[in-house]
């Protein structure tokens, strides 16, 4: 990278990029960028802003940068408000104003806005039902507007501009059709062409100096139809292909045109094509060059599963899909050894290699490393990904999540494991649970689905009546293992899933002792609701329950707003509930599945860092009983403002702020120690089992914690934060920060200690308390991303694995990482550099020595007899 | 035989008996065979008192065995220091296991000195409480070393966290 220029802007705006365009070649050119009300100059050469031009009109929006072909004149034409159209003339060279008109329209503008030629805009009015055609000849601003439906006939619903083309040519949507329109001065438009039903036009792209020539992409059955045409003669058509394309794959989204020389001098085009599911195709020559998932850069959830379990008896050719490939794998094999396969060869052998490797396997290996990752993305397709080298094994594009089918944006929200097959129903497949939305907004209708999660086939999938505010997997599990699930709707209604009798009676049998907790991030409240016996609305309706409100916080809207709430993960181990200090002292965890993490900050300090002086900028930490909504600890830090990045595990919480006294970034640990327990300290009564310790613990017992707490400078900014998550919990944690640098950086748990102190005694030492230092050690080391960067960090998932010792690590932003740690090293397995081989040979020659040895003392004692 | 055993197997013949000699030949003067028998129960009560003695003596010191080397180990277990490691760990259970076969072998021990008149219990008695004294040793020293569990770290350890009742999900609302 050459440089990076970082442009602040005040509001959210639409922003444009305009390159000046220069006839010296190698000249410092201007980018002009233009957001809001501002237009800036960077230059190109070293990113530095040359010059800034903040226009003084209210609500001013930029619409175009117009170069004028002749002099360094640069217009910049603004809508401000709704029916205003301002025009300034800037000097290219230095930004100042040249001269500015300004323009009322009548009818107001919907701001919508495309260049029909160097000197003229459309735009569109208010009602999109018709458009002016502004001319700006010097200074002066002439208008006409048109209705629409002069000039297009049976027109029905509203119109979009499409920023498509230039020679005067405007391309126009109505609902179902795109026209084209040809510009005729200043009176009037034209249709010329028309497309019915197109699933996506491209941008024009200019081929020869008049002729530019665009893509139209129109779904014919399965196939689509890929029609490239030349806007100077719109009856021909220079390309009409049709294409083949995977169902699975939705509808096309859009085209991008590219065109090549061929050998005869004539023009050939190829396309870009987005589809639904956010994948991207080049389409040349009537066929997929080549596709790429790009949905997997947005993930919106992720979770883990199983692979099938090896079965015996699978003969070599069914693995192998037939003999005769098999064959030919081997024959490959057997080439590449003698040394006779060609480079082309050698790559199959080598990809042969890698599928049939350890790690590739489609079975389920004896320390859990190999397992299905199951991503769900923003545009709804829920992929597997093996872990062995990111393949993807099964991908489905989910029908009710696919705007074309429903006809609504939908959206996806989460995916949870809905049955693992234990005993009884060892037999099925485990299944997942995808829930998401069709609609835009909360109230809008749930949709779940339930898919196989070896195959990806669909099972079930269901139409909710309510809406999806929360959804609260349960720890209770039904008759056939499939797992018990709570989605709370905008109304503060609980509905039961799966729908089925037994479900309902296990679910009724713990009603009284389940709860749930809702962060209201508007309201500035946390709230807690219990479980009442059926719905107030819908009697009938047995699978419904109505909630009441237990508790609720309520915090100070002008102090604090709550900026992160974190919980353990539900599905976290914690192997045991004491703490063992170096002089055989026992500390008891705090350990309990409703601790709620809250961090506040002050509302002045929401912004930026530096935007708030640090006398006013506080940040405070609660933790939360969410059964009770009891504070069990609140601690203020002073001067600390946002982002909060928190993680909550076992007895502690980590949290990562700004502390704006020190001008650093820093990180805080609270452990939370049960002091109610603290007395179970008799060798006697323990040894006997005289002890409340394994009694079962209610939240409306009077808590009785003790707090230690720390915190550390850290160099980085965060973008996630995890912690490592292992089969038993006996592992020790290691922290997973995503850094700015987009680095996964693994730090040992033991460096966020509260027990640490500047001089450890030796006893503490022998513990493994390290010396406290005021920031946290970097160790280059630790990047378990190494040298790779994630591109655009968003999240962090760790899995465990079923060695006690390893932790897997999926990273996910644009790019995907995925990697095995183990934070106290493979303490319980050899290391892949175990020499088998000799020890089996050590065994082996230790056997024969013995028996040779053997047979020649009973030889030596059969001579001494005989002598 | 005693010599050829070490060089090599002979065979030999004893061609007069010694038996037979004394019958053959006149006792020399001055000697009377019936002397030794008519001596007999002096000797022999004097013998048997002898016997007993040594009998007792001897039991007593072996049952002192353990003493010295009871001192022994508590020499080795000091040069071993209050660190496991190898040696600590070899020591101390060489420590509790010798009073341990020891004590097991109680009976054995005290078989050659069987004797309706020889009073084996006492050095029986301090035999054995000399041997546990050794292995009270060993466990001191185990304990020492950390190994036993005397401290309520020991038994909780791998306590598992208790059942929690009420349970509360939930969260920032999805929007």
């Amino acid at each position: 990278m050459i440089w990076e220029t970082n442009i602040q802007t005040s509001t959210a705006s639409k922003s444009l990029l305009h390159v000046l365009s220069s006839n010296k070649v190698a000249k410092d050119n201007l980018v002009l960028v233009s957001t809001g009300r501002s237009i800036y100059a960077v230059s190109s050469i070293d990113g530095v802003i040359s010059w800034r031009k903040d226009f003084t009109l209210d609500d001013l929006e930029i619409k175009q940068v117009i170069q004028s072909p002749e002099n360094d004149i640069v217009s910049v034409v603004g809508v401000a408000g709704s029916s205003k159209l301002a025009l300034y003339q800037l000097n290219a060279k230095s930004g100042e104003i040249v001269k500015d008109a300004q323009e009322s329209l009548p009818g107001g503008l919907c701001g919508e806005t495309v260049l029909g030629s160097h000197d003229v805009l459309i735009a569109l009015d208010q009602t999109r039902s018709a458009i002016f055609v502004i001319e700006f000849k010097g200074l002066s601003l002439s208008y006409n507007k048109v209705r629409v439906s002069n000039f297009v006939q049976d027109l029905s619903g509203t119109v979009k501009l499409l920023p498509l083309m230039s020679n005067g040519i405007i391309a126009l949507q109505s609902s179902c059709t795109v026209y084209l329109l040809k510009l005729k001065g200043m009176d009037g438009l034209e249709v010329i062409h028309s497309f019915d039903r197109p699933a996506a036009v491209s941008d024009a792209l200019a081929i020869t100096e008049k002729d530019e020539a665009f893509a139209v992409v129109q779904h014919v059955g399965s196939q689509i139809e890929f029609i490239v045409k030349v806007t100077s003669d719109l009856s021909n058509e220079v390309i009409r292909e049709k294409v083949d394309i995977d169902q699975h794959r939705g509808s096309v989204q859009k085209v991008f045109l590219n065109n090549y020389v061929r050998t005869d001098k004539s023009h050939g085009f190829r396309a870009l094509i987005v589809m639904e599911d956010h994948s991207i195709l080049l389409v040349q020559q009537g066929a997929v060059v080549w596709s790429r998932e790009d949905g997997l850069a947005s993930i919106v959830d992720v979770m883990a599963s199983e692979l099938p379990v090896e079965k015996e008896g699978v003969s070599v050719a069914n693995v192998e899909h037939n003999l005769f490939e098999w064959l030919k794998g081997h024959m490959l094999k057997l080439k590449g050894t003698l040394m006779l396969a060609s480079a082309d060869e050698l790559a199959a052998i080598q990809s042969l290699r890698l599928r049939s490797s350890e790690k590739n396997k489609m079975t389920r290996d004896h320390n859990g490393f190999r397992k299905l990752l199951i991503i769900l993305t923003k545009a709804g397709k829920v992929m597997a990904l093996h872990t062995g080298d990111g393949r993807i094994i099964w991908s489905n594009f989910l029908p009710f999540l696919r705007a074309s089918k429903s006809g609504e944006i939908s959206s996806a929200l989460r995916i949870y494991q809905w049955q693992v097959p234990h005993h009884r129903v060892m037999r099925e497949n485990p299944s997942i649970l995808v829930v998401g939305r069709s609609g835009g907004d909360s109230v809008s209708p749930g949709v779940l689905s339930i898919l196989d999660s070896y195959s990806g086939e669909e099972l079930n999938s269901q139409r909710f009546d309510h809406s999806v505010a929360q959804i609260i997997p349960l720890i209770l599990k039904d008759s056939s293992e499939q797992r018990l699930h709570l989605i709370v709707d905008s109304n503060s209604l609980a509905h039961l899933y799966p729908r089925s009798p037994d479900a309902l009676k296990s679910f009724i049998h713990e009603r009284s002792n389940l709860y749930f907790y809702s962060v209201d991030i508007q309201e500035n409240a946390i709230r807690g609701y219990s479980l009442q016996k059926s719905c107030d609305l819908n009697l009938e309706d047995e699978y419904c329950f109505s909630t009441k409100e237990l508790w609720s916080i309520v915090f100070p809207s002008d102090a604090e707003r709550i900026a992160i709430s974190e919980t353990r993960k539900l599905n976290e181990v914690v192997h045991t509930q004491a703490k063992i200090s170096a002089d055989q002292d026992v500390m008891y965890k705090y350990v309990s599945k409703n601790l709620v993490f809250v961090a506040t900050v002050s509302p002045k300090a929401a912004g930026e860092i530096g935007s708030a002086a640090p006398e006013e900028a506080s940040l405070v930490a609660y933790l939360i009983d969410a059964v009770t909504g009891r504070i069990l600890h609140r601690v203020t830090h002073h001067g600390a403002q946002g982002p909060v990045h928190a993680v909550v595990s076992e007895n502690w919480v980590v949290y990562h702020y700004f502390n704006l006294r020190a001008h650093r970034f820093e990180i805080a640990v609270i452990e939370i120690y049960d002091q109610s327990r603290a007395d179970n300290k008799d060798v006697m009564k323990l040894i006997l089992g005289k002890h409340n310790l394994s009694a079962p613990i209610t939240s409306y017992s009077r808590p009785d914690v003790t707090v230690k707490s720390q915190s550390y400078f850290f160099t980085h900014s965060v973008k996630a934060m995890a912690v490592t998550q292992t089969a038993k919990g006996i592992t020790s944690k290691q922290l997973l920060i995503g850094t700015i640098g987009d680095q996964v950086l693994a730090l040992d748990k033991r460096f966020l200690d509260p027990r640490r102190s500047l001089n450890p005694t030796q006893q503490e030492k022998e513990e493994g308390i390290i010396p406290l230092t005021d920031s946290l050690p970097i160790i280059p080391q630790s990047y378990v991303t190494h040298s790779l960067q994630v591109e655009a960090l968003r999240g962090i998932v760790a899995i465990p694995a079923k060695l006690e010792s390893t932790t897997l690590v999926f990273t996910y932003g644009v790019d995907l990482f995925y990697t095995r740690l183990a934070p106290s090293r493979t303490y319980d397995s050899l290391t892949d550099e175990f020499s088998y081989a000799l020890l089996l040979i050590t065994i082996a020659a230790l056997v024969a020595a013995l028996v040779v040895t053997w047979v020649w003392s009973e030889k030596k004692e059969l001579r001494d007899k005989w002598r | 035989m005693e010599k050829g055993k070490g060089l090599a197997r002979r065979w030999a013949v004893e061609l007069h008996d010694a038996s037979s000699s004394s019958s053959s030949f006149p006792d020399p003067p001055g000697f009377t065979r019936s002397a030794p028998e008519a001596d007999d129960a002096a000797t022999a009560r004097q013998r048997k008192d002898s016997e007993v003695a040594w009998k007792g003596q001897k039991a007593w010191e072996v049952a002192q065995a353990p003493f010295k080397n009871l001192m022994m180990m508590g020499f080795m277990m000091w040069m071993a220091g209050s660190t496991v490691h190898l040696f600590s760990i070899g020591i101390v259970f060489s420590a509790l296991f010798q009073p341990f076969n020891a004590l097991r072998s109680v009976g054995k021990v005290f078989e050659p000195f069987k004797d309706p008149r020889v009073d084996t219990l006492a050095p029986k008695l301090l035999f054995i409480a000399l041997n546990l004294a050794a292995m009270g040793l060993g466990v001191w020293k185990l304990n020492t070393l950390g190994l036993l569990p005397t401290n309520a770290s020991d038994w909780v350890s791998s306590l598992s966290p208790a059942r929690e009742v009420e349970y509360s999900g939930g969260g920032i609302p999805l929007i």
